[in-house]
Parts: structure tokens; C-alpha cells; sequence
């Protein structure tokens, strides 16, 4: 059949954005076959068993999103009647307004639900608050929580759509999403990429989401950060297979690591891991594996910078990098909102969930 | 008190290498006899034939939760399920609450068991008073009471100076310690196995270091002290590398390993790999949902394949003496939650012999080694004969406790109907190969 | 399934320059004329009807793309592939006169979103629809301004148009369902 996706012929494009630039081809992975065209997720819990036909489809369709964001009215009708809710167990004023922009857009209803001021602080169960908020007519529910694969116990007891929007260490689906989209809409294709993520990859669940997005999507990913912050198994050995774990490279010399890189993405150090002994000092760390000028020049000269935020300006990441012009962190946060809206339209295109 | 005939099995008697097929009699409640075409007036006749009949299983390390969490189990549900598993005898740890670290508690547990209990309750009691780690319990006074060992298990005994002591103290009464080894700065309170699993779903691990640390630790004390340590749940290669050396070398030191331990990893946690080591190790991408499977969180945690390998090879050799199930069942809402907030623990009990003898049917182990790991193995670890003589074997004269197993009965695991209140095990649903047709404690059928 | 040829290339060529015509004619000229295709294969249409109004009229008539995927009232089933892209509307379409360009017009429901589309980029002064086949069987009171063929056909049936630039070939296909 006819139906590859070939981008439509340019068009007297006035209004062209980034978004529309790049048309890099379907089928990529080296990892995994594309399971078929079709959307049939029900959940967005990671992004570990997204094949890379499924990783485009998301980041075409936040294409889309684009385009609707950047009209004078940005409101399309496509999820009137849909009630989304979020329910946020950690405070996080980024991604929550970020979903709950992505839905009123999409003209969905939104409501924020608290872990504190709501029944949950008087120590009702996740799967109560689960219950609850898909007995009040909840059709999807954005769950972000502090400890891993809540979401997934979110989505086994009950029948509404679930999107994870961080769970403890583990994934951060919509984060990496974003990234990669980022990437794309700067620097085309993701296959072939060299990125390197550096800092603590251990408690950080948006670099395990991103490891697997963007090694799905055929690139070099290189992991770099002291010993202490870097979780097992990651570079090899052990019992895992080989599909088990995302194929990335292990470097503890950031120098060496950003060699040549076409994107650099630096995690954000929480100050408890110094207390807690994973390191001897703040300034040990960013004397090792700060993202600074000096270290950028190792880079391509293309080579772009990223951080999910919110920064430790000084820390990981240097003032002059983090507002440099290499630096897309503004974009990443814009996108995020496309990335989520497509999230949402793609898991609730079926209309209301039964 | 009637006699009681079981005819016509293959009799196992391991800790006396006895494999025959024959009769067994019981009466009041002692064994009588063993040997073929016994007859016995007005016996009541249990028909033994392609059965095995043997010693009842001895447990030497269940939680009974009772007194303080009968919500969790008691002491008449906990024994139904060691009996339904084909134990006739349990140790039960001394973290209830109050804490059995007085003989007024040991004399509560021995009461409720005389009235309520399926099967024989051997108590052990706390090393330090409330479990706490700081001071000596009474150690003498609880082993007058009827303790049989000492433990602080659901907590290692995590000051040196303190093991140190209660391992000199106990040579009063001649009482084996049993240190749950864990070393908690190492372990920072990780919740299962630190490896690619444990990173794959970003849980936080421990490693297995933090249990050889202190298994390296007790075993020096061990032998400077000469005095006995029991490792309980031993759950990684080095750890019996370590005990291997050590048994070598003469040192007073046994060892004992769940079932759990010996057929699952730590892969169970996150995949149905239907919890069978074997198969775990395909290498088909894994693209399942990740399960986060509660029923999986046990301490110490369900480990690598080799560790597993390990854990059956020593327990074939002898390095490892005895299965203990560490049954610890709990309520269903303390498993169904957050990983990070389950509780450690699988209900044991009733799967132990048919999860066991899957390594029997992957030709890992021979049924008589089984056996006697369940039986002879424990009593020996423990010095329980001194308690209970010629408890696990069917000598003249021994306890009329006695399991008729049918090796190759299958049978599915369905916790709805587990006696234990603990239903949470990575097992559910699973179809099991070996089954406990009868369990006879005292001459009775229970 | 049997496959019946309604319309050869050339019949869609001489459609689609007849159409030109038609709307250059109704709307007495080119003057704030905007050609609007619906994806996918609207696009391709609106802009060969621009190359053809350009050949005889010398006139460049602005083309946009349209994607009506966030207005529809029809979702489909869950695991076919859905494909929503960017809208691309060349100018302001405020007070200009729209020409919407379909491949097929049947129930009308894919016609109803484009125009809720259209609108929430402005008020246009008005509104025409081109379709290259109408099949009939409309669910809503609507007609199209401009039609290269009507072809009768039952419910059952498929109607498939094919186009050069997204197929590798022009015509336009019918078939009957079995079901």
C-alpha cells in the first residue's frame, strides 16, 4: 500500500516552523520492528517498550500541536468532554500547568487534585485516590508520584487512561519525549546522534526515560557522571540481557565524553546527595562534570544543550551555557506542552475511555 | 490414643538413610515401627501407595506474628498453613508484639500453641530485649521458658560488640544464635536486589555485599568465640562461599535457605517470568509492562540466577543445612501499595515442598536430599533433638510427625485458599509439581 | 475484492482543469482567493487546481493545508493508525473567499470539522467546497460548490482516489465491500 508517510509537499509556507523542517523517515530502530502503525496504548508508563514507528507518531503528531499553539486562539474542541485530572503526590509547577495547558487546548476539562489539602494527606490509600477520582468521571489521569511504578499500580486497578508524569527515580515519559522532540525539531534526525546526559543518572528518572527513547531512536547515547551516581548494570555485565537495559556507554571523564557531541543534557544535582555521601563535595562535582564553556567547545559546533530543570545554575551547568545560544531550555519547556497535548490526544483518540 | 498405619509408601529417612517402600506405624503419637507388611489391630490405615512418606518438615524460620499482629496471622492460622505445607514442627521468630524477649511471651506462645497450634511451635527468642540491638534479652530465662534459639530476625544484630555477647551469653544454655545478615549502612534501605533490575525499574537496591559483610563478620565471631551462629536466609554466592570456608575449616557454622531463594530472582519482580529461575534467562526482549510485583518483596531480596545456582548448589553439598520458608505473611493492603511502601514477605509455608521440588524436576537435587534438608538438616542446624528427641526422623521412639507426599501431583497455587491470612506470593496462579497429601502430627491427622 | 476504474488520469485531469474554471468564473476572478486542500490528498488537489488557474489565468492563487484530525467527531477505533499534522494556511484567511479542496465528499461529517477548523483561524468572507468525487449519502445538510464526478454508489462500497503525488499513479477506484 501507498500509505508511507511521505511529508506533504512544501507548501507556500509563511508561517513554517521548526516543526515542519524535518521529515526523517519512518522505521529506524535497530532495536526493535515497529509493531504495525496502529496507537494502542492505553497508558503512557515509559517509554522502555515504545517501538521507534511509535516515538514518531508521538513526536509528528506534537507537530501538529505546534501549529495549534501558535494560532492567535490556541483551542481546538478535539477533547470536549474529557475530563482529565492530574494528581500530583510532589509539587512540581512546571509539568503539572504543562499538562493542564495541554488539555484545556485540546478542550478537555482539567482538574488539579493536591496530595496535600485532599483526603490523601489523611492517609488514604494511592489506590483509594485512584478509585475516587475515576468514580467522580475521570477519563485519563496524570499521576505524578515519589515512589517508582506507582503509575503502574494506578493503571492495573483501574480503567481510566494513565499517563506517568514521574514516578520516584524511575520514568518521566513526557520529559523524554520532549527532549527528543527538541532534538529533532534542532537538529533533524535523532539516528546517528552523539549525546551525552551527564550528572546523577541514578535518581534520575527523566534520564532512564530519555535512555531508552533515544537509544530506541538510534542514537549514541553516552552516560557520564561520577561512579556514585551512576546505577548498576548500566555499563554491562551482569545477568541482564542485552535488551534489558538501554545500550548506552559509560564515561566518568566528561572532557573525554563530550568530544564531538551533538547534544549535551545535564541533569539537575539535588543538594541531598552530597548529604547523603554520593559525593565529597558540590564543588568537587562541578569542577568534574559542570556543563560549562570550556567543555561545550569539545562539542560539535552545532552541538546543542539541554537540562530538564529546574537548574542549580553554578552546579551542573554553568550560567554562560545555560542562557547561551547553544541552550534549547526555553524550547524545552514550550515543546513540552505540544509533546503533552499529543500524549493526550493519542491516548484518548478513542474517544472516552470505557 | 488409636494407631495410626501408613502403608505401602516409599519410606525416606534421610538423617538415618532409610529408602525403602514399606509401612510406617504410629502410636501414641511416638513411631513404632518401620519396615515392610506391618499389621496393626484397629489401626486406622492410610494407603501410601507411589506416595513417599516421610519425617514431617521441620521449619526453623517462620513468622506466626502472633502476639501483636493477628491481623497478619496467628498462631492457629500460621501452624494450619505448616501443616497444609507438611511441617510439623516451626520455630517462630521473636518479632511480635511484645517482642519474645521475656518468658512471659515464650510461656504465651507455648499456651495458645498447646490449645490452638496444628503442629509443634518451637519458640525462639529475641537476642536483644525489644529487638532493639542495644541490651542482651535474658537469654538463659528464655531458654528455661522453652526457646529453642535466639534471634533478632527481621533486623540483623547490627552491633558487633552486641552478637559478640549474646554469642558468649548463649553458651549458657548451649543455644544456637540466628543472625539475619544485613548490614544496614550498606543495604540504605533498599528495597530489593541492587542490580539491573533494581535499575531498570529505579528501585532503590541493596547489595549483595550488604548481607557477605556480615556473614564474613559472624563467622570471625564465630570462630574466635567457638560458638554457634546459624545464617539465616542465605541469599548470595559469596555469602556461601563464605560458609563453605567455613565449614571447611571446622567453625560452628550452619546455614539455612528459603525456597524463595532457591528458584527466583530478582527478574520476578519486574517480569512474570512465572518465577522459575530457568526460564527467566531467555534472551527474548522483555517488553511486558513492568510489574513492580509486591508479592516479590522479601528480605533479603530474590537475587541473580548465579546466586540462585549458587544457593542450590550448596544446599545439595551440605554447605547450606536446611530450607527454612521465612514465611511472613502480612495483610493485603500491606502489599497492595507502592513498592517502595510494601511490606517484606511471602507466605510461605503452603508452597515450600511443590516450589522445592521443581529443583528436584530440574535435576538439580535428588528427592532424599530434599527431604532431609527439610527434615534431619534443620534438627541438626539447630540442635532441636535436645528439645525434641529424635525429632525429623522416623526412628523408633520419635515424634509421630509424618508428611505423605505425592511428588508428582500437580496442583495451583490459589492464596484465596491458603489456611495462612497471608496471601501475598509471587506463586499465585502458578502450577506447582508435588503436593502434601496428608500431615500426621502426634499420630493425628491434621 | 473487484475494482471498478471510475476515472482514469485523464479523467481526473480534465476534472480538475474544469473545476479551475469554474471557481475562477464564480468568483469572477482570482481577487482573495485562497485554494484551502484537506489532508492528505486535498492538499495535492487545491494545488494542481492552482497550477491550472495560474496556466490560464496568470494568477498565483494561494494554497494552504488543512488537518481536520482535532476536529473530528468520528475517531476512529483505537489501534488504527491516526496521523494528525500541522495546519498550514498561507495568510490570514480573515474577509478572504475559501475554497475548501477535498478528494471525496460522502457523509459530510470530515467537511463540518474543516469548516470548525477553518473558522478558528478567522472569518472568512466565505466558504466553497471543491471535490474531486461526490458519492453522495450525505449525514449532514451540506453540498459541494464544485464536483469533478458524481458516482453513485451504495454503502458498502470503497471509493479510492489515487493520486500521483501520494499514490504513484491518478484515478479513482471503487470497490465493494463484502461485508
Amino acid at each position: 500500500m501507498a500509505k508511507h508517510r511521505t511529508a506533504t509537499p512544501p507548501l507556500t509556507a509563511k508561517r513554517s516552523r521548526a516543526a515542519a523542517q524535518t521529515a526523517p523517515p519512518a522505521q529506524v530502530s535497530a532495536k526493535e520492528p515497529a509493531r504495525g502503525d496502529g496507537w494502542r496504548r492505553r497508558h503512557l508508563l515509559d517509554l522502555d517498550d515504545f517501538s521507534a514507528a511509535e516515538l514518531e507518531l508521538v513526536m509528528e503528531s506534537t507537530d501538529a500541536m505546534k501549529e495549534v499553539l501558535a494560532r492567535e486562539v490556541p483551542r481546538v474542541p478535539t477533547l470536549r468532554g474529557t475530563t482529565i485530572v492530574t494528581l500530583f503526590y510532589e509539587a512540581s509547577t512546571r509539568t503539572r500547568a504543562s499538562f493542564e495547558l495541554a488539555g484545556k487546548v485540546l478542550g478537555a476539562d482539567v482538574i488539579n487534585v493536591s496530595a496535600s489539602g485532599s483526603s490523601i494527606e489523611k492517609g488514604e490509600s494511592l489506590i483509594d485516590s485512584v478509585r475516587t477520582i475515576q468514580a467522580i468521571g475521570a477519563d485519563l489521569l496524570v499521576l505524578r508520584h515519589g515512589a517508582s511504578g506507582a503509575p503502574y499500580l494506578a493503571a492495573r486497578e483501574a480503567n481510566m487512561r494513565i499517563v506517568n508524569a514521574g514516578d520516584g527515580w524511575h520514568a518521566h515519559p513526557t520529559q523524554a519525549l520532549l527532549d527528543a522532540y527538541t532534538i529533532r525539531s534542532r537538529l533533524g534526525d535523532i539516528r546517528g546522534l552523539k549525546i551525552v546526559i551527564v550528572g546523577d543518572i541514578s535518581h534520575s528518572r527523566v534520564a532512564r526515560s530519555n535512555l531508552w527513547a533515544l537509544t530506541t531512536l538510534g542514537a549514541e547515547v553516552v552516560v557520564c557522571g561520577p561512579p556514585t551516581l551512576l546505577p548498576a548494570g548500566l555499563d554491562g555485565g551482569g545477568d541482564a540481557n542485552e535488551s534489558d537495559l538501554p545500550p548506552v556507554r559509560v564515561e566518568h571523564d566528561l572532557d573525554r565524553a563530550i568530544e564531538g557531541a551533538d547534544v549535551v543534557m545535564a541533569l539537575r544535582l539535588q543538594q541531598e546527595r552530597q548529604q547523603s555521601g554520593l559525593l565529597p563535595s558540590l564543588r568537587e562535582y562541578s569542577r568534574l562534570y559542570q556543563v560549562n564553556g570550556e567543555r561545550m567547545a569539545r562539542a560539535k559546533p552545532s552541538a546543542i544543550v539541554l537540562h530538564p530543570g529546574p537548574m542549580n545554575e553554578g552546579v551542573e551547568i554553568s550560567a554562560e551555557v545555560a542562557g547561551g545560544t547553544r541552550s534549547l531550555i526555553e524550547e524545552q519547556v514550550a515543546n513540552g506542552v505540544a509533546v503533552r497535548m499529543a500524549v493526550l490526544f493519542l491516548l484518548l483518540q478513542g474517544g472516552k475511555a470505557k | 490414643m488409636p494407631k495410626l498405619l501408613i502403608r505401602n509408601g516409599r519410606i525416606l529417612d534421610p538423617g538415618r538413610d532409610v529408602d525403602l517402600v514399606g509401612d510406617v506405624l504410629i502410636a501414641d503419637g511416638r513411631v513404632a515401627a518401620v519396615g515392610p507388611n506391618l499389621t496393626a489391630d484397629g489401626a486406622e490405615t492410610i494407603d501410601a501407595s507411589g506416595l513417599v512418606v516421610c519425617p514431617g518438615f521441620v521449619d526453623l524460620h517462620c513468622h506466626l506474628r502472633d502476639p501483636g499482629f493477628e491481623y497478619k496471622e496467628t498462631i492457629a492460622t500460621g501452624t494450619q498453613a505448616a501443616a497444609r505445607g507438611g511441617f510439623t514442627t516451626v520455630c517462630c521468630m521473636p518479632n511480635t508484639q511484645p517482642v519474645i524477649d521475656t518468658r512471659a511471651t515464650v510461656e504465651y506462645v507455648l499456651r495458645v500453641a498447646a490449645a490452638e497450634a496444628a503442629v509443634r511451635v518451637l519458640p525462639i527468642g529475641a537476642v536483644s530485649q525489644g529487638r532493639d540491638g542495644h541490651q542482651l534479652a535474658e537469654l538463659a530465662e528464655l531458654a528455661e521458658a522453652g526457646c529453642v534459639a535466639f534471634s533478632d530476625d527481621g533486623a540483623p544484630v547490627a552491633d558487633g560488640a552486641l552478637l559478640r555477647r549474646a554469642l558468649e551469653y548463649a553458651r549458657i544454655s548451649g543455644l544456637t544464635v540466628i543472625d539475619h545478615c544485613e548490614d544496614p549502612d550498606i543495604s540504605a534501605r533498599g528495597v530489593m536486589h541492587e542490580g539491573w533490575v533494581s535499575t531498570r525499574l529505579g528501585l532503590r537496591g541493596q547489595p549483595a555485599s550488604a548481607e557477605e559483610t556480615f556473614v564474613a563478620r559472624d563467622i570471625a565471631l564465630a570462630a574466635q568465640l567457638d560458638a554457634p551462629v546459624h545464617i539465616a536466609h542465605v541469599s548470595t554466592r559469596e555469602a556461601i562461599a563464605l560458609i563453605r570456608t567455613a565449614k571447611e575449616r571446622g567453625l560452628p557454622v550452619t546455614a539455612e535457605v528459603t525456597p524463595h531463594h532457591l528458584t527466583m530472582t530478582h527478574e520476578t519482580v519486574a517480569f512474570s517470568t512465572n518465577g522459575d529461575a530457568a526460564s527467566a534467562s531467555s534472551a527474548e526482549p522483555r517488553t511486558e509492562t513492568l510489574r513492580y510485583d509486591t508479592s516479590a518483596k522479601v528480605n533479603p531480596p530474590l537475587r541473580t540466577p548465579a546466586d540462585v545456582a549458587a544457593c542450590v548448589e550448596a544446599l545439595r553439598t551440605g554447605v547450606i543445612d536446611a530450607i527454612a520458608t521465612d514465611h511472613a505473611p502480612h495483610a493485603d493492603y500491606e502489599k497492595a501499595c507502592e513498592f517502595d511502601v510494601a511490606a517484606f514477605g511471602i507466605s510461605g509455608l503452603e508452597t515450600a515442598f511443590g516450589l522445592c521440588m521443581t529443583l528436584v524436576q530440574a535435576g538439580g537435587l535428588d528427592l532424599p536430599t530434599l527431604i532431609e534438608r527439610l527434615t534431619a538438616g534443620p534438627v541438626r542446624a539447630l540442635g532441636l533433638e535436645r528439645s525434641v528427641p529424635q525429632l525429623g526422623s522416623l526412628a523408633e521412639g520419635a515424634p509421630g510427625d509424618v508428611v505423605v507426599l505425592d511428588p508428582e501431583a500437580e496442583w495451583t497455587v490459589e492464596p484465596e485458599r491458603f489456611a495462612s491470612k497471608g496471601k501475598s506470593t509471587p506463586l499465585a496462579g502458578r502450577t506447582l509439581r508435588g503436593r502434601v497429601v496428608a500431615t500426621v502430627v502426634g499420630g493425628s491427622v491434621v | 475484492m473487484p475494482e471498478d476504474v471510475l476515472m482514469s488520469a485523464d479523467d481526473v485531469r480534465r476534472a480538475i482543469v474544469r473545476i479551475a474554471h469554474e471557481i475562477v468564473e464564480q468568483n469572477r476572478g482570482c481577487q482573495d482567493l485562497i485554494l484551502v486542500g484537506m489532508r492528505t490528498r486535498g492538499v495535492p488537489l487545491a494545488q494542481r487546481l492552482s497550477d491550472a488557474i495560474r496556466d490560464f489565468e496568470g494568477e498565483e492563487v494561494p494554497v494552504g493545508a488543512l488537518d481536520i484530525g482535532l476536529y473530528r467527531d468520528d475517531l476512529p477505533a483505537r489501534g488504527t493508525r491516526i496521523e494528525i499534522k500541522p495546519s498550514d494556511l498561507p495568510e490570514d484567511i480573515a474577509g478572504k473567499r475559501v475554497v475548501l479542496v477535498d478528494d471525496v465528499l460522502y457523509t459530510g461529517r470530515s467537511i463540518r470539522a474543516a469548516l470548525d477548523a477553518l473558522i478558528d483561524y478567522g472569518r472568512p468572507q466565505r466558504i466553497q467546497l471543491a471535490v474531486l468525487v461526490d458519492r453522495g449519502h450525505r449525514e449532514l445538510p451540506l453540498r459541494a460548490d464544485f464536483v469533478g464526478k458524481n458516482i453513485p454508489t451504495s454503502r458498502g462500497d470503497e471509493v479510492l482516489v489515487q493520486l500521483e503525488e501520494t499514490d504513484g499513479i491518478d484515478q479513482v477506484l471503487v470497490s465493494e465491500r463484502r461485508d
